[in-house]
Parts: structure tokens; sequence; C-alpha cells
């Protein structure tokens, strides 16, 4: 193992350079240890984004050596190449500074695919029993998991090409939602799936699936939301 | 692509499965009888079965083109709402006019 990593840094906004680093190589070292360490020993000006460090808030994303990845679960070990780390604010979105990009227009997509729950009840009435095992909530629990950590989001074509589309991850929170019993905003939310930039624009490459950190499959919550806004299209109800 | 669109190109994309196997039938059926033009034209002047076959196809591959491109364009350039549509509308147009322009020159 070398003991050195030679670490190149995006900095500045979209017209900015990498500029490169000397960061020791550690053990169980993660590529947000690497970042960490630059901000700490060579420049306490790099702008970057984590909080948890354990995988769970989403906020660490960055591309590294040309892929979306979470920094804070990704052994340096695993992505370096000859030597090199070469690390970016994440793809497809504005960069605020340095490795720190605006999420801004992800979570706009969130809010136009209606990825809100929509009670059906109030507080004054029981809880609702759902069973675990029922089909709509299998259905849901497969896709539940996302941190918004948008790295399928940077990963995704269609996202770059098409700036109406609402990329993977609201896609996939707008199918847990479809298949949530409780939830009352459907019918909205099959227009807003429905619409031009929507599921339909997907491709199926399944890009967002293969980069997902938390293994979910967007392409295939994506595929569940055309089946059923082809239903209620042919139903009349779109 | 909206659902509208996305149903519209699943539906020609079903109906012209069928019609393209029947054309490379006709054609090989053809070739191999070496049927001459006016043998061909023969058969197919004044029938209605030949001018709803082809008409039909002419008309859902115009429709499939056509929105296809849309999704292309929509894609590859700049174009947005409107003009997108221009385009499809145009391009779809064009393309079963000249379909049906040489339907009815072996039909008619
Ligand atoms: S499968 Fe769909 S959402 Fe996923 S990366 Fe491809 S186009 Fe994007
Ligand atoms: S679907 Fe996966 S990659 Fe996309 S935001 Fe959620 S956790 Fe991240
Ligand atoms: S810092 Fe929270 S997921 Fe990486």
């Amino acid at each position: 193992m070398a003991d050195m990593i030679e670490v190149l840094l995006w900095r500045g906004k979209e017209d900015g350079r990498y500029q490169t680093f000397q960061v020791p190589q550690r053990e169980n070292q993660t590529v947000l240890d690497v970042v960490s360490w630059v901000q700490r020993n060579a420049d306490p000006t790099l702008s970057y984004r984590f909080a948890c460090r354990v995988g769970v808030c989403g906020s660490c994303a960055m591309t590294v050596n040309g892929r979306p990845r979470w920094t804070c679960r990704t052994h340096t070990s695993r992505v370096v190449e000859n030597g090199r780390l070469k690390i970016g604010p994440l793809a497809n979105l504005p960069v605020i500074k340095d490795l720190a990009a605006d999420l801004q227009p992800f979570f706009e997509k969130w809010q136009q695919a209606k990825g809100v729950f929509a009670p059906s009840k109030t507080r004054a009435d029981p809880v609702e029993t759902i069973s675990p095992a029922s089909a709509p909530r299998i259905a849901a629990d497969a896709a539940i998991e996302c941190i918004n950590c948008a790295v399928c989001f940077a990963a995704c074509d269609t996202v770059r090409w098409n700036e109406d589309y609402l990329g993977p991850a609201a896609l996939n929170r707008a199918w847990t939602l479809v298949n949530d019993v409780r939830d009352a905003g459907n019918r909205e939310r099959l227009a807003a799936v429905a619409a031009d930039g929507g599921c339909h624009a997907c491709h199926s490459h399944q890009s967002c699936q293969e980069h997902c950190p938390n293994k979910l499959n967007p392409t295939a919550s994506i595929a569940g939301l055309k089946r059923r806004t082809m239903q209620a299209y042919i139903r009349g109800e779109l | 692509m909206n659902i509208r669109l996305y149903v519209l190109q699943r539906a020609t994309a079903a109906i012209m499965a069928p019609l393209v196997l029947a054309h490379i039938v006709i054609i090989f059926y053809a070739t191999s009888r070496g049927l001459s033009a006016a043998e061909i034209l023969g058969r197919t002047k004044g029938s209605i079965g030949w001018g709803l076959f082809y008409g039909l196809f002419v008309l859902a591959a115009a429709t499939h083109g056509a929105i296809g491109l849309r999704a292309i364009a929509s894609e590859w350039t700049p174009l947005r709402g409107h003009a997108l549509d221009a385009l499809m509308w145009g391009f779809g147009v064009a393309l079963a006019a000249l379909g049906l322009r040489a339907v009815s020159a072996v039909v008619l």
C-alpha cells in the first residue's frame, strides 16, 4: 500500500478547476476521511457537506473517480486508481462551491412528483393497522429506504439530457406513496408523474439502480409507475 | 413524454409488429415467385384490402416515428413545449402524406 494518495479536489464553482493534494493513506480510511484531512490539515477553506458519517443522512455524496458515491461509506482502498483519487461535486446539479453541490433542483423535483404524504385521516381517527405482508406494503417497503443522497440523480443520463425529467429518486418516492394505503393524494400524484418529464421519460437503463448506495431499485419503481399510470389512463382517470 | 404519447406509441408498436411480419412475408413471396411490377400492380390496383393494410401501416409508422422523434429531440436539442409538438406534428404529417401517397399509387 502506497503511503500517500494523490488527491485531486474540485475548487470553485462550475468554472473552477482541480487542485492536487498529497494525503496520507490509512487503513479503513473513507473518501470522506480524505476530504476532511485536507480541510483540517491543508486548506481550511475547502467546502463540502456531511453530517452522520455512517450512511444515514445522505449529505456526503460526491463524484469519486468519475462515479457518484456516498463518501462516508466508500473506503479509499476500493476506489483509488493508480494511487489517485479525483473528487468533485455531484453531477447534474449546480455547484455551490468546491465539493458542495446545490440540491435545490433535486428536492424541487421531489415536490413536483408529489413526494409528500397526503393524509386520509385525522388525528381523531384510530391508527390504521397495515399488514407488513400485504402486497402494497411489500412494494412500498422495497423502495422506502431512500436517504435522499442524489447519487442516482447524478448517475442518470436522462436527468442530464432532459432538464424537465423528475429523476429516479423523486419517482421512487412517488411509488412508495402510490403503494401507501393511508395516502389520499394519488390522483394528483399519478397525474404529476404521467406528465411530460415524468416516469415515461425514463429509459430503464438502470444506472440509478447500479449506483444507489442503499441498493434500491428506482428503475423497478418507475416501471411500476408506468403500469399504474397506464391503468389509470385506460380507466379514464388521467 | 406524457402518458398519452406513451400509450399511443406502445399501441402503434403493437399494431406494427404483425404488419411488419406480414410485410416481410409478402416481399419474400413476391420476389421468390419472381412477380413483375406489372403483375404486382395488377393485384394491388383497386384492392380495398391492400389499401387498408398499407394505409394502416403508414399511419401507425408515422405516429410511432413522430412520437419517437419528439422524445429524442427533447433530450438532444434545446426544443421544449410547443416547439417539440410542432416538430412531432410536422414530421408525422409529412411521413403520413408521403406514405399515403405511395399507397395510393399502388392501390388507386
Ligand atoms: S433507469 Fe430511468 S431513472 Fe434510472 S438511470 Fe435510467 S433513465 Fe434514469
Ligand atoms: S434512491 Fe438511492 S441513490 Fe437515489 S437518492 Fe435514494 S438512496 Fe440515494
Ligand atoms: S455523511 Fe451521512 S450519509 Fe455520508
